[in-house]
C-alpha cells in the first residue's frame, strides 16, 4: 500500500491537547512540515510560549525551550547568539507576543535577529479562559470585555504586521490564515519561507497566522472558521507586509 | 603572577571572560555600567556577544536562552534592574539552568539612590522571585574577590545547575585595587547533556522547562532541587574568621561592611577589647555553623550592615537566640564608619555578661 498521509517527523507521538476544531493543531503541522521539508529537524530549537501552545515543547520533536510569558524573542536571541548555525523559532500567541512581550518582539525585530517567529492571532487569551487580547476586535465580547471591546476606553486592536513593518530592519513579515484549504496551503508556503530566510541568514521573519478559538469565542468549529473569514480577515488583511530581499532584488 | 590595578566592576568582567563566559547581556544602570562597557569593548574582539538589551527583563531572558544552549553566560545590574530580573531568575531556577547574575547594589527602595547599599540581601538570599528556590550568593569584599568569586560562581552554577549571584555594592564596584587576574580558561567545566543544541537526529529531544501541571511531579522536582541545595550547603559554604578564637564580641559583616569592621576590630583590640569578625563569603549558603560555634563563647553579636537589618535575621537563626544580637548600620547609600562600629563594640563590652 502506498503511504498517502504521514505525520511529519518534526512532530512527536504525544497527543495534542487542543480543543476540537482549534487551528493551533493545523499550525503545528505546518511548522513541522516546513522543518521536515527543509531537513532541519536535527539542528532546530523551538521555543514554546505561555498560552495554549505552552505544551508545544512536548509536540515538536526538535529540542525545545519553554519561555516565560512574552519573553520568547529574548530567549530566542540568546539561543541564536549562542548557536548561530542552529535554526531557532518561537511559537507565540497574541497575548504573549503583542501584549506582555511587545518590547521583546519589537526589539528582536529591529535587531533583525535571524530567527523565525510564528505568531498565532486568535483575538483572545485562549489558555486563561477567554479574556480580551490586544488583538480582540472592536466590539468583541470576551470575559473581560463583557459588553464588547469598547475602543473608547480600552483602545483599538494592535495590528502586529503593520506595526512591525514600520521598522527598517525586519526581513520578512506576512499575515496568513488557516480557515480554508487555499489559505492553509498559502500559510505553509509562508512558514517555509520564514525558515528558509533564517537558513539563508537573512534575518527576522514573522508569520502572523489568523487563527480560531471556537471554545472561547463560544462558536462551533465551523462557525469559528466562518467568523475568521467574515470578521477577522477584513480587520487583519492577509498578505506580505515586508519582503526586504524581494524589494532589494528589484 | 603579576598584579594589575583594576576597578572592581572591570575585574568581574575580565574574570568572567577568563572563566569562559562569551555572552553578556545587560541594560545600563549605575553603579555597574563599567561591566557592560568593558564587555562591549572586549567581546567583539574575542568572538563573544555583548548585547545591550531593551530591558533587564529581556537581558535575563537572553541569559536563559544562552544557558539553555549550555554555554556560560552572565548579566549584571544594580538593585532596580535586579528587581526586574526576578521573573527570569525564578525561571532559571525552575528550569535548573546555571547563570551568573551580578548585583552591584545601590540604595532603595524604589529608584533609591546610586550610592552603595546591602539592602537587597533578602531578595538575593531568600529567593527574590516566586517559588521555592535559592541562588548561590557570593559576597566579595575586595577587588581580588570580585575576580575570584566570578570564576567560582560560574563553576558552582554549572556544578549544581542553578543560578549564582555575585552580591556586591557600589563601593566594591568602583574601588580600585591591585588584583591577580585568574588565568585564561579558569574554572572547572562540566558536561551538559541536557542542553538544547539540536538533536542531530541522534537522540530524543531535550526540553528546558519549568512547567509541571501534575502536582506530584512538581513536588518531586522541588524536592530534588532541595536535595541539591543540601549538597551546596554542605560543600560550598565559605566564611572568613578574623580573630574569633579568643573573641568575646563577634562582629558579623560582609562586603564593604566587613572591611570597615576589621578596622574597628583592630582599634578595639588596641583598647584591650577582644573583638573578632565572622565574614560570610557566601550569603547563601549562610555560614550558620561558624555563628553557632561562636555563640558558645561570645558575649554577643554585632551585625554590621548597609541596610535596616536583614542578615541579622540569619544570625539570630544560626545562634538560636542564645546571645544578644545588635544591629550597627547605615542606610540610603551611607556606610558605617569604623568609629561607629567601634562604639557598638565598646557598648557591648560595657554591657553585662
Ligand atoms: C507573567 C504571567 N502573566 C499571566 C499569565 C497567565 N496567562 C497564561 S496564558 C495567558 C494568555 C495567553 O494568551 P495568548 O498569548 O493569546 O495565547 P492563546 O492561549 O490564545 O493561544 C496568560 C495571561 C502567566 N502565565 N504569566
Ligand atoms: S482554548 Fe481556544 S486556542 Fe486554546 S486550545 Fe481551545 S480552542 Fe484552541
Ligand atoms: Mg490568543
Amino acid at each position: 500500500m502506498a503511504v498517502v498521509f504521514q505525520k511529519p517527523k518534526a512532530l512527536t507521538d504525544a497527543p495534542l491537547h487542543y480543543c476540537p476544531g482549534c487551528t493551533h493543531g493545523i499550525i503545528h503541522r505546518l511548522v513541522a512540515e516546513a522543518i521536515d521539508d527543509l531537513g532541519i529537524l536535527g539542528k532546530t530549537v523551538g521555543i514554546a510560549p505561555v498560552g495554549c501552545a505552552v505544551m508545544a515543547y512536548d509536540y515538536f520533536a526538535c529540542d525545545m525551550v519553554e519561555a516565560a510569558h512574552g519573553r520568547a524573542p529574548a530567549v530566542a536571541t540568546g539561543l541564536k547568539r549562542a548557536m548561530p548555525d542552529r535554526i531557532i523559532f518561537t511559537y507565540q500567541g497574541d497575548g504573549d507576543l503583542a501584549s506582555i512581550g511587545m518590547a521583546e518582539t519589537v526589539h528582536a525585530a529591529t535587531r533583525n535577529e535571524n530567527i523565525t517567529v510564528i505568531f498565532v492571532n486568535n483575538a483572545i487569551y485562549g489558555m486563561t479562559g477567554g479574556q480580551m487580547a490586544p488583538t480582540s476586535l472592536p466590539g468583541q465580547v470576551t470575559q473581560t470585555s463583557p459588553y464588547g471591546r469598547d475602543v473608547k476606553t480600552v483602545g483599538y486592536p494592535i495590528k502586529v504586521c503593520e506595526l512591525l513593518s514600520a521598522l527598517d530592519a525586519p526581513e520578512y513579515i506576512e499575515r496568513v490564515a488557516v480557515n480554508n484549504v487555499k489559505n492553509v496551503l498559502n500559510a505553509k508556503r509562508a512558514i517555509k519561507k520564514a525558515f528558509q530566510n533564517q537558513i539563508d541568514g537573512k534575518g527576522f521573519s514573522l508569520i502572523e497566522v489568523v487563527s480560531s478559538c471556537p471554545t472561547n469565542w463560544g462558536m462551533t468549529p465551523q462557525k469559528a472558521l466562518d467568523w475568521v473569514e467574515s470578521d477577522m480577515i477584513p480587520y487583519y488583511p492577509l498578505g506580505v507586509y515586508r519582503d526586504k530581499s524581494a524589494k532589494e532584488a528589484k | 603572577m603579576s598584579k594589575v590595578l583594576m576597578k572592581g566592576n572591570e575585574a568581574i568582567a575580565e574574570a568572567a571572560i577568563r572563566a569562559g563566559c562569551r555572552h553578556y547581556f545587560g541594560y545600563p544602570i549605575t553603579p555597574q555600567t563599567e561591566i557592560a562597557a568593558y564587555m562591549a569593548k572586549r567581546m567583539p574582539k574575542i568572538g563573544g556577544t555583548f548585547l545591550q538589551a531593551e530591558s533587564e527583563i529581556s537581558a535575563i531572558n537572553m541569559v536563559y536562552g544562552v544557558s539553555s544552549a549550555g554555554l556560560r553566560v552572565m548579566t549584571s545590574s544594580s538593585s532596580p534592574g535586579v528587581s526586574l530580573k526576578q521573573e527570569g531568575i525564578s525561571y532559571l531556577a525552575g528550569s535548573d539552568l546555571p547563570a551568573l547574575i551580578v548585583n552591584v547594589q545601590r540604595g532603595g527602595p524604589g529608584l533609591g539612590g546610586i550610592q552603595p547599599s546591602q539592602s537587597d540581601y533578602y531578595q538575593a538570599t531568600k529567593g527574590g522571585g516566586h517559588g521555592d528556590y535559592h541562588l548561590i550568593v557570593l559576597a566579595p569584599a575586595s577587588v581580588q574577590e570580585m575576580a575570584d568569586f566570578t570564576v567560582k560562581a560560574f563553576e558552582l552554577a554549572d556544578k549544581y545547575r542553578m543560578p549564582a549571584m555575585l552580591l556586591a555594592d557600589g563601593t566594591m564596584g568602583q574601588m580600585m585595587e591591585p588584583v591577580v587576574l585568574p588565568a585564561e580558561n579558569s574554572g572547572k567545566t562540566y558536561e551538559k547533556p541536557w542542553a538544547v543544541r539540536g538533536t542531530e537526529n541522534k537522540r530524543e529531544h531535550n526540553i528546558i522547562n519549568s512547567l509541571y501541571l501534575v502536582p506530584e511531579q512538581l513536588e518531586v522536582k522541588n524536592l530534588e532541587r532541595y536535595e541539591r541545595y543540601k549538597e551546596v550547603e554542605k560543600n560550598e559554604t565559605l566564611v572568613e574568621e578574623y580573630l574569633t578564637d579568643d573573641a568575646d564580641i563577634c562582629v558579623v559583616a560582609f562586603g564593604i561592611a566587613a572591611r570597615v569592621s576589621k578596622n574597628a576590630i583592630n582599634a578595639a583590640r588596641e583598647k584591650g577589647i577582644k573583638a573578632g569578625l565572622i565574614r560570610p563569603m557566601t550569603l547563601w549558603p549562610f555560614p550558620s555553623e561558624a555563628i553557632a560555634r561562636a555563640a558558645e563563647r561570645v558575649k554577643g553579636f554585632i551585625s554590621v550592615e548597609l541596610s535596616m537589618g536583614q542578615m541579622i535575621d540569619d544570625i539570630r537563626l544560626a545562634e538560636s537566640c542564645k546571645k544578644p544580637v545588635v544591629l550597627c548600620n547605615r542606610v540610603g547609600g551611607m556606610i558605617p564608619s569604623p568609629e561607629q562600629v567601634l562604639k557598638a563594640i565598646e557598648d557591648m563590652e560595657g554591657g553585662e555578661r
